[in-house]
């Protein structure tokens, strides 16, 4: 077995952990008890598993744990502060975009980073569509996301 | 967990050719989106591992003192479409680099990966095509420059050596100015989805008149290809609808495509004449020309 040391921030506290290279940084986050991260597809095509590195969102199932290194990650975990929701997680449940919830972490996730980038600028339907294509979802049929991240935007 | 017997990283260009030197099974890994991919299949012969990700070195955009672009392999796609240099005088590939994967695979995925895996899907290939783009390498035995055309072998098959590196993707000046150009992915979804044809157009006009035209359909052929016999049928000619009509027939010469689940042969066929004349058609009215 081939390991390496790591450092990392992970929601805002600093880890440092022997990984497996082996590893993909979904297997790591998991095993730290992020559960948040969702093994869909597995191979970069659903977006179940996506979580923020340096505010951009990727596939952790197809990112090695060792790329992670000095890296600062954000999943779902780290979104709600003090028992109070973030806006996006807020704006998902009140537009009714949630329903079995197994994309949903890995959506909010591109949301977050989608309203970060975009803040204050005019954004079209098409844009959210193109930002989220890398997410499956095969409850909604999108409507109710697309209108919750409209909903973001116009708070932002 | 990915099946990795042995890893590397390399800090520099020059550590990862030592690192191919030294182990002959050693492959690059950089974005990671096909290598992880094809490991998590099975596929053995990607188990020993030199790590480029995120090299410093190959990233970026940048122009030469001679006015040509130098686009570092390990760019990601998300970084392409972003740059203001590609949206301002490489619009072609921009829009190409666009229509990859999704976003999360933009973000990771690199512009010299998607070269040298040698799909003839890649996205980004047929734009260099048309736009002529030169490949600069780097391996034990030095540097050198292939031109993108005699880059492939075939399907999965490139030119480049175990030891070879792929540093960057050049755009002369000759290459790109003055051109009008487009590119159209003809897939059956919008977003992660391999193309089923791809087709670049670069067209420069003279006086109302096609001065040079150069297309380049991907998926047409073993092997990324050149419409040659249409480029040269176009000399001379108006961009009216009937011409460019003419033209797109002189396609058929220059394209070999194959049946595939993806899609039938005479479905192909038809899918590169349609595309030949929008895609024409749009690269001259963006080179000035009426149509």
């Amino acid at each position: 077995m081939i390991t390496r040391e790591i450092s990392f921030i992970l929601n805002g506290s600093e880890m440092c952990i022997d990984v497996d290279v082996r590893m993909s940084l979904l297997d790591v986050l998991r095993n730290e008890g992020f559960n948040s991260i969702k093994q869909g597809c597995g191979v970069g095509e659903c977006g179940a598993c996506t979580a923020l590195v340096d505010g951009v969102p990727y596939d952790t199932c197809v990112y090695l744990a060792v790329w992670a290194d000095g890296k600062e990650i954000r999943t779902v975990e780290g979104e709600s502060r003090n028992g109070e929701l973030s806006k996006v997680q807020r704006a998902y449940i009140d537009a009714g975009a949630v329903q079995c919830g197994y994309c949903t972490p890995g959506f909010i996730m591109t949301t977050t980073a989608f309203v970060e980038k975009h803040k204050g600028k005019d954004i079209d339907r098409e844009l959210i569509r193109k930002e989220h294509a890398g997410n499956l979802c095969r409850c909604t049929g999108y409507e109710m996301i697309i209108c919750a991240v409209e909903s973001c935007m116009k708070d932002s | 967990m990915f099946d990795i017997k042995q890893y590397e990283k390399a800090e520099s260009v020059k550590d990862a050719v030592r690192l191919l030197s030294e182990n002959p099974n050693a492959k690059l890994i950089s974005g990671g989106t096909d290598v992880l991919i094809r490991l998590r299949e099975g596929h053995s012969e990607y188990s020993e591992l030199v790590d480029i990700h995120d090299l410093e070195e190959i990233k970026g955009v940048s122009y030469t003192d001679t006015g040509d672009i130098e686009i570092c392999a390990a760019t990601t796609f998300t970084e392409v479409v972003d740059s203001e240099i590609i949206n301002d005088v490489l619009p072609v590939l921009a829009l190409a680099s666009g229509t990859v994967g999704g976003p999360q695979v933009r973000n990771v995925a690199t512009i010299g990966g998607n070269l040298c895996n040698g799909a003839v899907s890649a996205d980004s290939l047929a734009s260099l095509c048309v736009l002529d783009a030169l490949l600069i390498t780097e391996s034990a035995e030095g540097e050198r420059e292939i031109p993108i055309i005699d880059f492939y072998l075939g399907p999965g098959q490139v030119v480049l050596g175990q030891t070879e590196i792929l540093k960057s993707i050049r755009i002369c000046l000759d290459n790109y100015a003055g051109y009008g150009t487009h590119y159209y992915k003809y897939a059956m979804r919008n977003a992660m989805d391999i193309a089923t044809i791809g087709c670049a157009a670069a067209v420069k006009m003279d006086d109302g008149k096609i001065e040079t035209l150069k297309i380049s359909f991907t998926v047409a052929a073993p092997k990324p290809i050149r419409a040659k016999t249409a480029e040269e049928f176009a000399v001379g000619l108006e961009p009216t609808e009937e011409n460019i009509k003419k033209i797109a027939k002189q396609v058929m010469n220059d394209v070999t495509p194959r049946d595939s689940w993806r899609a039938s042969k005479d479905f192909r066929l038809h899918i590169i004449e349609t595309l030949a004349e929008r895609v024409i058609k749009h690269a001259a009215e963006d080179a000035g020309g009426e149509s």
